[in-house]
């Protein structure tokens, strides 16, 4: 799935990054970032309701190419700095986790890049 | 076997917001020497983890990285409180993190875990009220 077609399904604002072309293949949502790092596949997308630097530090540790903050939380001045070296796309829907998880699996993004 | 190259890093133990720091630091270089992305992945995972627990438990310390032809070698030292039982430290969901560390988004026991997943060798030296000492390997 592309990053732009995740914004549209949210209805998600772009906070920075440009490439929406890029390709997701499975995604994770958490807001304990040691589950995150221990079970995330290559490119992938993050959606969290945690706002600190790092959910960012996790998310580029993890090669993720795109994180997506969940219940309209706004990330902060140093986390957009953070993800706009490493060129990671960060998004922000007032949807919630349930949610905006739900909708895209509805979609076909998997989990843990499993094929449905 | 060429000597190896070493990257030095002192960990911050008052921060936790700038925490991985050295981490992110250890993989841009890494991705100089070449290495593959899963290797970098691997390496910096486990190191990343390292440093938030010697911020969370350990007032900071010191991260090595070597770097060998064949392996990559991570030392992390501190002079923290040491670990009191280490196979309990290991189990998945073990934590003596407090609360605050919790709404950050750690201290859910996975830690020491995910070093020991990520990596080919891991072993820890730890002694009570002396601090403890981490050396994981990673085959290249």
């Amino acid at each position: 799935m592309k990053i732009a077609q995740i914004k549209e399904l949210l209805n998600a604002e772009v906070i920075c990054g440009e490439d929406l072309e890029r390709e997701v293949y499975s995604a994770c949502g958490s807001d304990m970032m040691s589950d995150v790092l221990a079970y995330v596949k290559d490119q992938a997308v993050l959606l969290t309701g945690l706002v600190n630097p790092q959910v960012v530090r996790t998310a580029e540790m993890m090669d993720m190419l795109c994180i997506v903050f969940v219940r309209s939380k706004t990330p902060t001045q140093e986390m957009i700095e953070l993800a706009s070296c490493s060129g990671m796309v960060l998004m922000k829907t007032d949807k919630r986790m349930y949610e905006a998880c739900g909708k895209l699996y509805a979609h076909g993004l998997c989990g843990n890049g499993e094929v449905r | 076997m060429t000597e190896a190259v070493r990257f030095h890093f002192s960990v911050d133990g008052d921060d936790f917001s700038s925490a991985g720091q050295a981490s992110v630091q250890v993989k841009k270089s890494l991705r100089q020497l070449g290495i593959s992305p899963e290797t970098i992945r691997r390496v910096s995972v486990a190191m990343y983890e390292g440093e938030i627990n010697m911020v969370i438990h350990a007032g900071g310390g010191y991260a090595d990285v070597l770097v060998f032809e064949d392996h990559i070698e991570i030392q992390l030292v501190d002079q923290g409180p040491g670990i009191a039982d280490i196979e309990l430290a290991m189990q998945e969901g073990f934590s003596t993190a407090p609360d605050n560390i919790r709404s950050l988004g750690f201290g859910a026991g996975m830690g020491l875990p995910n070093m020991k997943r990520y990596t080919d060798s891991m072993e820890i030296e730890s002694k009570l009220g002396e601090g403890t000492k981490i050396t994981m390997r990673v085959n290249l």
